[in-house]
């Protein structure tokens, strides 16, 4: 049996979008209401196990009578409320938030990320050769995972999860300030000597592919990194009594990521270092014992 | 929280620089030398640490001035001190300008470089230091120098700062500045000629009319007998008569509206802040004053510091604060000492502490320093900073009144907005409105820097003309352009001279008063230098938390470098790109950082036809 948290009932609250009449229960944001009318706003920093950073700003809407656009991933429904999400001034901050990300990040792993730079005609290239890049080494300091900050878009995610939104270990922090701003440990000290438990929270909310298993990151160096042929199965964790939920992605019969279900009750796609990365012993075959 | 140190030990020094701030630890868990059997048995002080996370800013500060430089063993042990993760410390420590975490020299030397001293001959200084000092950034001979944003001290420009970290940390200001000065001021602080008085900045001295200026080398600033002779101390007693919900009233009849730059009523701010049920209410008074060319809030504070503390004490009776944050810039050294000794007095005088002047209401203030980071002026970030977090702003709503600082419900107010409440009180709030004009009461601070007679801090009633203003500091025979609010402003033409100095004047002429600055720039200046110095600002200080900020200010300052020689036909193409990346960085930056990075550079496309 699964347990369903049960809520108060939620007040709706009347407002427009796009010039259609439409109810949303108080407390919920722009960006719910968006996607409960079936509107696609694209959205990066956002996580649905996180509470908003609104840092990448590439989900702004325009308000009625807002100076400024607004992030619909943070801005909570108000009663009345006019909001238009498809207009050319919102349509241009999305395009150009585009543009100088992926002029400055490799968006290579961000899922849909080309999609959107092509629905929103952004040229990122116009910026010319000589714009300034993050130029990051991927950081390979241990047997789990990577950092490939040459990827991230500083959403802040990665922070908020291992910090105090799910792990509270606080390995991780911004460090820096504005466009050297990287996320550090402590003095730049690699992983072993941080305070990470190599949970791999951090991965599951990373939108950008910038941390990722060593498993994806040498199959991906390899070039034998191939989504379309890995299966997800979900099971439960053997390790203890907990019985959190694992999606195994296997990949020729070789288990080459775990995730968990962001909707599962326990987990809220949150593991500990055993469910993450505690895998081997299912594929210690013959062959890869010699 | 279970936090993982490393095995760096922190100095002596550095052991007696952090406890001296936080007196000595309690335990091993907190860092003490010596485990007794007791720690094994109890673990205690995690939550009471954590709730001083508040003191990581001044134990950051502690550590610098001491050493210099913050070490890896200097910050693991503040941060065990304060029950802060490492990373997080390191994140904080490396967010400020006047912070290194890499060894350096004691004696750092940060030479401004920004608008106003560019225009009195920096980029010479700077290449004699060059020359005599080596590079900037390179340690020799026991010194380093670095180049800085504006240090407001636009008056006597181009200026120097030369901090020197130690058992007594000695700060010396070199203005106006030569390369040989600042080489002295580097070998010896302490022997560095001294500073000339406040009042030297304030040219209209003696005269009539003035208002916030009227004790600025009248009073003695290191004497609160003096201020009270002065008229001090008179409008907290008339608070009192009136009452809090009094003092409100007054000050929403007065008109008066903030002076940092938003121009919001102050009082509706603070009978919001007062209406709130929620508890303690803080006040915070923002003197992180560092819009490149603003320098009126280090003149009032080191000229007539108790009109501060007065203001400071009525703001917080009239919102129901008990505790006030003076959050000043840390490059402001003489306003730093004259603040710490008016406080002092204050508090042994019974005008601060548990039961002021006799009437029961207790408040107390409490200064914070600043680390170099102009972000934290913004309303917001400056709780973050006092908080001991990174000065990234908040997303609003909730807006300060709500949740502010901690939290609580806050009045955040510019200190030339807390000085305006003396006369509101003392004259009556009639009086007060009659100076001005009926939107823009009162009189306002002008900064006026750059090729100008006489710069300085001006006082004239809202309403005067730009022109008037220029009489007075005496204008360059060919004036090429004014920039009126700073590096977030707007250019304004020599034959627009006659804008109307109010809130609604500038900004129907499409500027804005900002801050007060008023940059005075003469036909010989390099306008693609001056927008190019604009740039470099915004993209340094750019917090670094929201996309088009963090990367639009790099973008623009990358076109404005192509832009330098180019004109006409060959600048469309990179004013184009400005233009789509300034509309995007105005309408979804998450603060007024990112959302005026592109005022003055489009202003000066605009209305000065700059590359044209």
């Amino acid at each position: 049996m699964t347990a369903i948290p049960l809520r108060p009932p939620r007040r709706l609250v009347d407002l427009t979008l796009d010039g259609e009449p439409v109810r949303a229960p108080e407390g919920s944001t722009l960006l719910d209401a968006c996607r409960a009318e079936g509107k696609d706003i694209p959205t990066l920093c956002q996580g649905d196990t996180l509470t908003p950073k609104n840092a990448c700003r590439v989900c702004v809407v325009e308000v009625e009578g807002s100076r400024t656009l607004a992030p619909a991933c943070s801005r909570r429904v108000e009663q009345g409320m006019e909001v238009r999400t498809d207009t050319e001034r919102a349509r241009h901050s999305r395009k150009v938030v585009l543009e100088l990300l992926a002029s400055s990040t490799d968006l290579s792993t961000t899922p849909r990320a080309a999609e959107w730079i092509e629905e929103y005609g952004a040229e990122p290239d116009r910026f010319g050769a000589d714009a300034a890049r993050m130029d990051e080494e991927p950081k390979v300091d241990n047997d789990l995972y990577v950092r490939d900050y040459d990827k991230c878009i500083l959403c802040y995610k990665c922070v908020d999860a291992c910090g105090e939104q799910w792990q509270n270990t606080f390995a991780i922090a911004v460090a820096g300030r504005g466009f050297d701003a990287r996320i550090s440990t402590e003095h730049e000290a690699p992983l072993t000597d941080s305070a990470c438990v190599y949970c791999g929270n951090c991965i599951e909310v990373c939108p950008t592919g910038a941390l990722s298993f060593k498993s994806e990151f040498d199959m991906r160096a390899a070039g034998t990194w191939d989504e379309s042929a890995q299966t997800e199965t979900t099971t439960v964790c053997a390790y203890c009594g907990v019985g959190c939920n694992l999606t195994l992605h296997v990949q020729e019969n070789e288990i080459v990521k775990v995730t968990s279900p962001h909707d599962n009750p326990v987990t809220h796609g949150n593991l500990c270092i055993k469910g993450r990365f505690g895998y081997q012993h299912v594929q210690n075959h013959a062959q890869n014992r010699d | 929280m279970d936090l993982r140190f490393g095995d760096s030990k922190p100095t002596d020094e550095e052991r007696a620089a952090v406890d001296a701030l936080l007196g000595p630890p309690g335990s091993a868990w907190e860092g003490a030398d010596d485990r007794t059997d007791t720690d094994l048995r109890w673990a205690r002080g995690g939550r009471e640490a954590r709730e001083r996370r508040d003191l990581l800013l001044p134990g950051l500060h502690a550590l610098n001035d001491r050493v210099g430089w913050i070490s890896e063993g200097g910050l693991d042990y503040l941060c065990r001190r304060l029950t802060v993760p490492p990373a997080e410390g390191y994140g904080v420590a490396t967010f400020y300008a006047m912070f290194a975490v890499k060894p350096r020299p004691a004696t750092v030397v940060h030479v401004c470089t920004d608008l106003a001293c560019a225009t009195r001959g920096s980029a010479q200084v700077c290449a004699e230091l060059e020359r005599d000092l080596g590079p900037a950034g390179s340690a020799g001979s026991g010194a380093v120098w670095q180049p800085s944003p504006c240090l407001g001290l636009c008056e006597r420009a181009p200026a120097a700062l030369a901090l020197r970290a130690g058992e007594a940390p000695q700060a010396a200001v070199v203005a106006p500045a030569t390369a040989g000065a600042i080489a002295d001021a580097a070998s010896a602080p302490h022997d560095a000629a001294a500073e000339p008085p406040a009042v030297a900045a304030v040219p209209q001295s003696g005269a009539d009319g003035l208002v916030l200026l009227r004790r600025v080398g009248v009073v003695d600033p290191g004497s609160l007998d003096d201020y009270r002779a002065h008229g001090g101390y008179a409008a907290l007693r008339r608070a009192f008569a009136l009452g809090p919900a009094g003092v409100i009233r007054e000050v929403t009849e007065a008109g008066l509206v903030g002076r940092g730059g938003a121009a919001f009523p102050t009082g509706r701010k603070w009978s919001a802040t007062a209406q709130q049920p929620d508890h303690p209410h803080y006040l915070v008074c923002n003197a992180d004053e560092s819009e490149p060319g603003t320098f009126k809030d280090r003149v009032l504070l080191e000229g007539d510091p108790y009109a501060l503390i007065e203001a400071m004490t009525v703001a917080g009776y009239a919102t129901g604060a008990h505790r006030g944050y003076l959050y000043l810039r840390g490059e402001y050294p003489r306003a730093l000492h004259r603040l710490r000794t008016a406080i002092d007095q204050a508090r042994a005088r019974g005008f601060l502490g548990e039961d002021v002047m006799g009437q029961g209401f207790a408040f107390d203030i409490e200064i914070r320093r600043g680390a170099g980071a102009y972000i934290c002026g913004e309303e917001t970030a400056i709780f973050n900073s006092i908080e001991g977090r990174r000065g990234e702003p908040r997303s609003k709503p909730p807006f300060p009144v709500e949740k502010g600082l901690f939290g609580k419900p806050t009045a955040v107010n510019n200190v030339e907005t807390l000085v305006n409440v003396l006369p509101i009180l003392i004259e009556g709030a009639q009086a007060y409105a009659r100076t001005g004009t009926d939107t823009s009461t009162g009189t306002k601070l002008f900064c006026v820097s750059g090729t100008v007679a006489r710069p300085g801090v001006y006082e004239l009633p809202f309403g005067a003309t730009l022109r008037e203003l220029l009489e007075l500091a005496g204008p360059p025979e060919t004036l090429r352009a004014v920039l009126l609010g700073g590096a977030a402003g707007g250019f304004v033409r020599p034959d627009e001279l006659d804008v109307p100095l109010t809130f609604e004047g500038t900004r129907a002429a499409g500027t804005t008063l900002g801050s007060g600055v008023v940059l005075v720039l003469d036909d010989g200046v390099e306008l693609p230098r001056v927008l190019l110095r604009i740039a470099e600002f915004f993209r340094d200080e750019s917090c670094g938390q929201c996309v088009p900020c963090r990367v639009g200010t790099v973008r623009q300052e990358e076109a404005l470098h192509r832009l330098k020689d180019r004109t006409g036909a060959a600048a469309a193409g990179d004013i184009a790109l400005l233009r789509e990346v300034g509309q995007a960085m105005r309408d979804a930056s998450i603060c007024g950082l990112g959302q005026t990075a592109w005022n003055a550079v489009e202003s000066a496309i605009d209305r000065l036809g700059a590359f044209k």
